[in-house]
């Protein structure tokens, strides 16, 4: 049964267009998990000799085992943001001859073999070894290797829970700040000690290897919750048909004076709104508005103004980086209609560029109270908009053109809860960091100002020549209309 | 009106549609019958440039569709629910629809008045987005958009399955009385022999791409049809 499984998800992967499109991006992340696996390759062979000399006094694995709290809580975040519930077609199994646990069982346990449950033994298992050779017995050795499995594991489990209950709440990451920032503030300020807790838990587990049955009870309850929350949503009326929502009709009126572009901006405002999936980008963009307060109070961070620019262009562009970068995929459910409708592509495309533009006007007028920490501040955010809607903007429309993988706005596909993976912080990367780079080299000549005028310029004269720009894209669209349309077909 | 010379679409080296010469006048109503594969769902898609022939060509109305988008104002199709908006109400699929055809919130409201029987109540006014509704209703609101704006060509590929008796009735009503100026070219296609006859002026035959059969329909029609299926 489970090879019938393995083949089925092996068939859905390679044939998807998505794989034969991508193969720049899944190289990239080939080389993105390399690095992390030698990150923790140095870590574990490094962090014995690190310790003993640095503390000479004490002993490295209880040290190790006091930071534990601290590396369940980074690997709680990383996982949340990186890894996704394996996904399944399920409705097309669900009137076969399979028992429902055993769907279950293996998608669950599909997810043990996560590069993220793998990532963390590249560091403890040379640890392990280090310590092996320093004399320590080997029970206890291995009673902590494996109780650091099982932590890993527990954690992998836990993450599940969190992202499908953060899921249907649709907060989006709010819960997963919350908990993880609520245990660090609990911690730090001494309410209640989970550091100190963790690691004498470790200690009396690697003394007294029995104790290891209680990580492993625990571990086998998370397992259940998720077994039996996920039992409950097998059922073609509850998760993988959408739950019938009251429609609200609204008349976005205002948007008439947008002329000949109205109908589809109400469009794309309708669905940003109505689709879960889409809605979530709201989320972020209120939570990156803050995201200036982590530096701009830091007077360390005022020094280094290419920082500054990243925070700008972030604030600035985050809207238009999550929504832009899948232009057109959100309307592939209907790309069909749209392609024989009355419809020129050039408008179609106007009304994204003139949705992203709006945000980024709006998210820079949002900003202006920072001038508090600085006019520079305010400089910097201008500086940033202008390029965003000058340079960004037309980027990610032409990005767009080489778009292939459908997006199922209803979301139908279960377990399928956040839709979004590395990958898309991956492309998001390069619009914040490129102009970073562009204002680094004539502020480091010249200064600052010489720095935030070529962002300005640069924005300005994407903005001057925005008809020859859009007359390229245009073209760049109607050549990959029809590739468009056969992926957008596709379903995975 | 719709003009197919010498067009071809392969895939590999399977040929799925293969029409020498293909005319259609204007004022007609035009139906196409065969098996699954015949190339039917094909045809349409060259009609409407959403997939490119192999070689030859479609113009509509003088105007070659993979050269210019000129044909867009007036033609309308519907193909499957990929014509449908999920996230919209039927109301505001209606007006995003005649927003394209220049026709206002008002011209929309007096235009879907004449429909008010094929909807049966269960598709203006009841708060539900596209989405939710049955395949059957999602399909009449399909069909219906495609006649908003008094399109000149209407494409609609399979208008009968999927609906309830009642309405299969209304509908065949409904084109008839759209063709009786002979203004409007109509192309659908059906696996129902019965409707296709009763409704078209004209019937060709698909199978694996060729055309074997056109028929100007009469009251042997339905004969000839279901003995050519029956072998």
């Amino acid at each position: 049964m489970i090879s019938h499984f393995l083949n089925l998800e092996w068939k859905q992967f390679f044939r998807s267009s998505y794989w034969q499109k991508s193969v720049a991006l899944n190289i990239l992340m080939v080389f993105l998990a390399l690095y992390f696996i030698l990150m923790f390759l140095g870590l574990g062979f490094g962090l014995y000799p690190i310790l003993k000399k640095q503390f000479p006094e004490s002993d490295p694995l209880i040290m190790v085992n006091s930071f534990l709290f601290y590396w369940f809580l980074g690997d709680m975040m990383l996982r949340f943001f990186m890894q996704k519930l394996p996904v399944m077609n399920i409705k097309p199994l669900l009137t076969l001859p399979i028992k429902r646990s055993k769907i279950l069982h293996y998608v669950l346990g599909k997810s043990v073999i996560s590069f993220f449950n793998f990532l963390p033994l590249f560091a403890v298992i040379p640890f392990s070894i280090i310590l092996l050779s320093n004399g320590y017995s080997s029970s206890t050795v291995i009673t902590w290797m494996l109780t650091m499995i099982i932590f890993t594991l527990i954690i992998n489990f836990l993450n599940f829970i969190i992202e499908s209950k953060s899921a249907e709440t649709e907060l989006s990451f709010f819960p997963i700040i919350l908990i993880v920032f609520g245990l660090f503030a609990l911690n730090h300020f001494n309410l209640i000690s989970f550091s100190s807790l963790l690691s004498n838990g470790m200690n009396s587990i690697t003394s007294n290897p029995i104790l290891i049955i209680i990580p492993v009870i625990i571990l086998g309850v998370l397992y259940y919750l998720n077994f039996s929350t996920l039992k409950k949503k097998l059922y073609v009326d509850s998760s993988l048909k959408t739950k019938t929502q009251i429609a609200s009709s609204t008349d976005l009126g205002w948007t008439r004076r947008f002329g000949d572009t109205a109908p589809f901006l109400q469009l794309d405002l309708k669905m940003i709104w109505r689709n879960k999936r889409t809605r979530s980008t709201l989320f972020i963009m209120v939570l990156a508005l803050f995201y200036g307060l982590i530096f701009y109070p830091n007077p360390k961070y005022q020094e280094t103004i290419p920082m500054l620019i990243f925070v700008g262009i972030f604030i600035t562009g985050i809207f238009m980086i999550n929504f832009g970068q899948f232009i057109p995929a959100w309307d592939s459910a209907y790309y069909k209609l749209l392609m024989s409708q009355n419809i020129k592509y050039k408008e179609y495309l106007k009304s994204k560029y003139l949705l992203m533009n709006l945000s980024a006007v709006a998210l820079f007028v949002l900003s202006i109270p920072y001038v508090y920490f600085g006019w520079k501040i305010l400089l910097i955010h201008f500086a940033a908009m202008v390029y965003n809607i000058g340079v960004n903007s037309h980027m990610l429309l032409y990005g767009g053109s080489f778009n292939r993988k459908r997006i199922d706005l209803s979301q139908r596909a279960a377990f399928n809860y956040q839709g979004t993976g590395a990958v898309q912080w991956i492309i998001g990367f390069p619009l914040l960091a490129f102009p970073v780079l562009i204002f680094y080299i004539p502020y480091h000549f010249f200064g600052f100002e010489a720095g935030i005028a070529t962002l300005i310029i640069l924005g300005g004269l994407g903005i001057l020549f925005h008809q020859k720009i859009m007359d390229f894209i245009v073209k760049k669209y109607l050549a990959s209309k029809y590739k468009m349309i056969a992926a957008f077909e596709q379903d995975n | 009106m719709i003009k197919s010379t010498e067009l071809t679409k392969k895939y590999g080296k399977e040929t799925v549609l293969n029409i020498e010469n293909l005319e259609i006048p204007k004022g007609q109503t035009f139906g196409l019958v065969g098996n699954n594969g015949a190339g039917k769902t094909t045809f349409f898609n060259l009609l409407l440039d959403l997939i490119q022939p192999t070689t030859g060509y479609v113009t509509n109305n003088e105007i070659q569709v993979n050269k210019s988008e000129d044909w867009k104002p007036f033609t309308a199709a519907f193909i499957d629910e990929s014509f449908l908006i999920g996230y919209l109400t039927p109301e505001e699929y209606f007006y995003f629809i005649g927003d394209l055809r220049g026709m206002n919130t008002a011209d929309i409201d007096t235009f879907l008045q004449q429909f008010e029987d094929i909807f049966n109540d269960e598709i203006i006014g009841k708060k539900k987005y596209l989405r939710d509704l049955s395949k059957g209703n999602q399909k009449k609101a399909g069909i219906i958009a495609a006649l908003i704006g008094n399109p000149e060509v209407v494409v609609l590929d399979e208008p009968f399955a999927n609906l309830d008796p009642t309405t299969q009735i209304r509908l065949k009503k409904t084109l008839k009385s759209l063709t009786e100026k002979k203004e409007v070219t109509i192309l659908i296609s059906s696996h129902d022999l019965n409707h296709i006859t009763e409704v078209c002026d004209r019937i060709v035959v698909l199978d694996k791409g060729d055309i074997v059969k056109d028929i100007k329909t009469s009251t042997e029609t339905l004969k000839e049809l279901e003995g050519f299926f029956s072998v």
